[in-house]
């Protein structure tokens, strides 16, 4: 069972680095595509220019994503899901609940495989919702638009992260207290921050897991 | 050659991208299927993990929709369709196009027209976000391997920093809602939908644990957001957000 388990995560490991370079070729495809097609390079300036504003942030997010999410995801849910993208918003929270609903834990055998089921399925439902919704985009664009809904929409993080704070943080708690004090606190005194969540992620695992140590070494948790 | 942000070559381009995504999404769905089974896994458990994921799914899919009908004002419909079906979420996209097209300076409040904006643009949001998929082959191992040594050392300790990973997530997230509290009561409108969601949870935790109503186990999740969506459609005119 040992060596079958490493052959099927070698496997995994390598199925999953073929997907990935292969979605490398294929995501460069398209702006390759436009310029030859429309004989329009841009030049590597305005290129340049466009990137320097955004590619810091971006690369550096992109590097911290990876060390946060890829313990939560497991192997082939890790090789997946940032191919297939939004992480925080979707796939992660997906993954973590079906983990909980099917008692598995991330890091084992079984953790792995809901969690790469609830990113594959996550995936496909929302490339198809995507795809009805650029087909029916005419009718649907004026009733997603309409100030009634807008509320909805603005809300999706509060309305998701509200529920799986009661899972989460009930079961949790002492290991929840010092990062969500840090996190709230920092938040009051510094609104703007909420455009880079992102950075802020590994900043309150950080904290989580410094105050998880102290309280396990005096043997309260 | 006439240039249409909206031309069935982009289309064909997005869509061929988009099945490569569902290829690869089906793939790795099968032979997780597969080995679930040969270890004997509960298959009805994987089943409804499937179904409870799919309903989870919907909201965020229709808000990524959004994304797309935001982005295609200017951009057309098959790059931001492409770029939020693969790799891309609109918090990276949106600030990609306006980079590149303050540098440019051309203003995003109409269509694109001209192809070499649209090609800067195109090249900025797959460089700008390109390493993801760089970084993961490069890192995993490592990763994992740090977690499993952490994880034969001491097992205890290691479920505990998984935990905690999550709980530093969650924190940033419930922090976040309270970044805009200084606008006076509309700025409350996040928190109470987050408590409404925590709420709404809270009760279906009950139904579960006191009424043994177990189905709702998997929808849990999807009920609480769903609700506490709705509860911000009705709240938010009241408030006058």
């Amino acid at each position: 069972m040992g060596k079958n388990k490493k052959t099927y995560d070698d496997m995994t490991h390598f199925y999953g680095r073929i997907w990935i370079l292969l979605a490398l070729a294929v995501i460069f495809s398209f702006p390759i595509g436009a310029c030859l097609y429309y004989h329009a390079w841009p030049g590597i300036g305005p290129v340049l220019k466009g990137l320097i504003g955004v590619a810091p942030i971006f690369w550096t997010v992109g590097f911290i994503e990876v060390l946060t999410f890829v313990p939560m995801l497991g192997t082939a849910g890790s090789y997946l899901a940032f191919v297939t993208g939004n992480l925080t918003n979707l796939k992660v929270p997906a993954a973590l609940t079906a983990m909980e609903n099917a008692r598995v834990k991330p890091g084992t055998e079984e953790g792995e495989l809901v969690s790469t089921i609830a990113v594959a399925t996550s995936s496909i439902v929302t490339t198809l919702i995507i795809a009805a919704g650029v087909l029916l985009l005419v009718p649907l664009t004026p009733v997603l638009n309409s100030p009634a809904l807008k509320p909805a929409f603005d809300n999706i993080l509060p309305a998701l992260f509200g529920g799986l704070a009661v899972v989460y943080v009930s079961k949790n708690w002492k290991i929840a207290v010092a990062p969500l004090i840090f996190m709230v606190v920092l938040f009051l005194l510094v609104p703007s921050l909420s455009g880079s969540v992102g950075v802020l992620v590994p900043v309150g695992a950080l904290i989580a897991i410094g105050s998880a140590r102290i309280l396990y070494k005096k043997g309260k948790l | 050659m006439q240039f249409n942000p909206n031309s069935t070559f982009l289309f064909v381009m997005a869509g061929f991208i988009i099945l490569f995504v569902i290829a690869q999404s089906l793939f790795f769905l099968v032979r997780s299927w597969h080995r679930a089974k040969e270890l004997g896994m509960d298959m009805k458990q994987m089943k409804k993990t499937m179904i409870s994921t799919a309903v989870f799914t919907f909201a965020p899919a229709v808000s990524i929709l959004l994304g797309v009908i935001t982005l295609s004002k200017f951009l057309g419909i098959a790059l931001p369709w492409m770029r939020l079906s693969v790799l891309g979420a609109i918090t990276y996209e949106l600030p990609a196009a306006t980079s590149t097209a303050n540098a440019l300076q051309v203003s995003l409040s109409e269509m694109v027209t001209d192809p070499k904006v649209y090609t800067a643009i195109a090249w900025v949001m797959t460089l700008g976000i390109f390493p993801g998929l760089i970084w993961v082959p490069l890192f995993i191992k490592k990763i994992q391997g740090g977690l499993m040594k952490i994880k034969q050392k001491d097992d205890k300790w290691g479920d505990i920093v998984m935990t905690a990973l999550f709980l530093g997530m969650i924190s940033a997230f419930l922090g976040m809602v309270f970044a805009d509290i200084r606008q006076g009561l509309q700025g409350w409108i996040p928190i109470f939908v987050l408590l409404f969601s925590a709420l709404l949870m809270a009760v279906c935790g009950l139904l579960i644990k006191k009424c043994g109503i177990k189905w709702l186990e998997n929808y849990a999740v999807p009920i609480s957001m769903l609700g506490a969506m709705i509860f911000a459609v009705v709240i938010t005119p009241v408030i006058g957000g």
